[in-house]
């Protein structure tokens, strides 16, 4: 009886995440074995779409364009794949620094605009002149500022994200439901202690969602802007590989690239699941 | 300073609703008078039920004795005071219970507290109590989504009482319950009214509601919405629904409602022909 109870048992937390993986892997496996197949009947040209059993291997020579040091036949100092883990850093870095910033950058300008009527009436207009501009005619700018390096890859990071998520703090803060402010004012809150103690945790999780769709564009402008040449970075070797027709190192790049945001996106999610638990 | 008003009071009345009228939109063409004309004292430690059609503006009047809405016309005064802005002393309970979902339920409870500056351990054990008291012991670190709906209304009970009102105000509060649900929370509302000693003023449109709590039950008319009727209930609590006494109640409010639901149902009709005219 024991053993016809343990087939009804309800799958744990380890299940449930094996089956998730299960069905990544057969997902992206049958994309691969698709990709694969087109190789094999010489559907797709191996110069220009090397499926990944070509652009994986290799892996020393495709390395060693990662790191300006190694680039021109020098030979590596340290492992392979230490220069690529460098590359990759760097982009992430960039992408990072400015997501924190652009976060709590609009969040107290969101606020602030709401909390201060004076203070919303010179700075939304503002705000909505300059939300519009993509992030890539701030490029000049940028560079004319910043120079090159880190600096201006992570100001466009900042720009790519801020007015968005400012308009989004407005749009949060006015669609709270109108009992939450009643029941502060009612029991006495300040103007001050509702919109850090109601508005504030109210709006966090929604303006996460936001933070998390927008990181994508995130990561773009980072790679434009390395591309372009602000210095260092995946973009950087995307050019590389543009300019020396390399599909290999393209897709190569490509492959990386989609890794660490899709990575990324699982962190911020589960950041989302951890701290801000009372959202949807 | 004692009320005149109704002649026998020697104290302040809790709530005293003097020729209280609001408009909407009051300077434009598009004006609704909400209420008109009322006139209400509620003595302390009284249960006073606003029964009313649907739209007759007894919510209205609620968010106007909180001081959440302003008077267009006449004046609201609490022991004596003019009423100008919300305040802990009036504590109005909503139709969703409305506690904050990013804090448990003891955080929820202890949140005037906190908003006041009363210490951590404080308004803990103060929330705690509370907590017992409605019911929920146990329950303190739970979230409210957590909570059946009855549960999440005791909860806000609870909060509202950790401010020591000497009036609770209740939209509709059990209007999102269940029958069996709702019942049980009448009498659990009757047992903390007796404990605490503030006054009530509780909002439904359903007779049986009114009848089962009252001291006395104000009918409200359609829109705008002024005192029809004010309708004693002297009879001991718990109540017991097929007392004929209370059957008599019964009758006598529904014949009063009528009245009212069908000019407020009329008027409706009026609104959407015209606005079939206009479009």
């Amino acid at each position: 009886m024991s053993s016809m109870s343990n087939a009804y048992k309800v799958p744990g937390r380890l299940a449930k995440f094996a089956s998730a993986a299960i069905w990544w892997i057969a997902s992206v496996s049958l994309f691969i074995s698709i990709w694969e197949l087109c190789w094999y009947m010489k559907w797709a040209n191996p110069m220009l779409f090397p499926p990944p059993h070509l652009f994986l291997q290799d892996l020393y020579f495709v390395g060693k364009l990662f790191d300006k040091s190694t680039r021109l036949g020098n030979p590596t100092a340290g492992l392979i794949v230490w220069t690529i883990a460098k590359t990759i850093g760097a982009s992430t870095l960039r992408v990072l620094i400015g997501l924190c910033l652009a976060f709590v950058g609009s969040l107290l300008i969101g606020i602030a605009i709401r909390f201060s009527p004076l203070f919303g009436r010179l700075v939304l207009p503002v705000i909505n002149l300059l939300a519009p501009v993509s992030p890539i005619a701030w490029l000049p700018v940028a560079m004319l500022i910043f120079g090159l390096g880190n600096a201006p890859a992570i100001f466009l990071v900042y720009i790519a994200l801020f007015f968005i998520m400012t308009l989004a703090t407005l749009s949060l803060i006015d669609s709270l439901p109108i009992a939450y402010a009643q029941v502060a004012r009612i029991m006495g809150g300040t103007r001050l202690q509702i919109f850090v103690q109601v508005v504030l945790p109210a709006i966090l999780p929604g303006l996460f969602v936001v933070l998390r769709l927008n990181l994508f564009a995130a990561w773009m402008i980072v790679l434009i802007a390395e591309a372009v040449g602000v210095g260092g970075g995946l973009g950087l070797v995307v050019m590389i590989a543009r300019n020396t027709f390399d599909s290999q190192l393209a897709f190569f790049t490509m492959f990386l690239i989609g890794a660490v945001g899709f990575v990324m996106d699982m962190g911020l999610r589960e950041i989302q699941r951890r701290v801000l638990y009372w959202a949807t | 300073m004692s009320s005149e008003t109704n002649g026998q009071a020697l104290e302040t009345p809790a709530i005293s609703c003097i020729n209280v009228g609001k408009t909407w939109g009051a300077d434009t063409d598009r004006a609704v008078e909400a209420v008109k004309g009322f006139n209400l004292d509620v003595g302390k430690n009284e249960f006073i039920v606003l029964l009313g059609p649907s739209g007759c503006g007894k919510s209205t009047l609620l968010y106007l004795i909180a001081g959440l809405q302003e008077l267009t016309e006449g004046q609201i005064k609490s022991h004596g005071r003019p009423v100008v802005a919300p305040d802990s002393d009036r504590s109005l309970i909503f139709q969703e219970s409305s506690l904050y979902p990013w804090l448990s339920v003891i955080e929820n409870v202890a949140f005037g507290l906190k908003l006041r500056g009363m210490a951590k351990h404080k308004r803990r054990s103060i929330a705690i109590q509370l907590l017992n008291k409605v019911g929920l012991g146990g329950f303190e670190e739970k979230r409210p989504d957590e909570l059946s709906g009855g549960m999440r209304q005791r909860a806000a009970v609870a909060r509202a009482l950790a401010m020591e009102p000497s009036v609770l105000l209740m939209d509709e509060p059990f209007a999102a319950l269940d029958v069996q649900t709702r019942s049980k929370l009448q009498d659990f509302l009757i047992q903390i009214w007796r404990d605490s000693g503030a006054s009530v003023l509780f909002v439904t449109h359903h007779i049986d509601e009114a009848i089962a709590l009252a001291d006395r039950v104000v009918v409200f008319t359609a829109r705008p919405g002024t005192i029809k009727s004010i309708v004693p209930v002297e009879l001991p609590r718990p109540r017991d629904h097929r007392d004929p006494v209370l059957r008599e109640l019964r009758d006598q409010l529904i014949e009063l409602l009528a009245d009212e639901v069908d000019r407020a149902f009329a008027e409706q009709e009026q609104i959407n022909d015209e606005d079939k005219i206009r479009a």
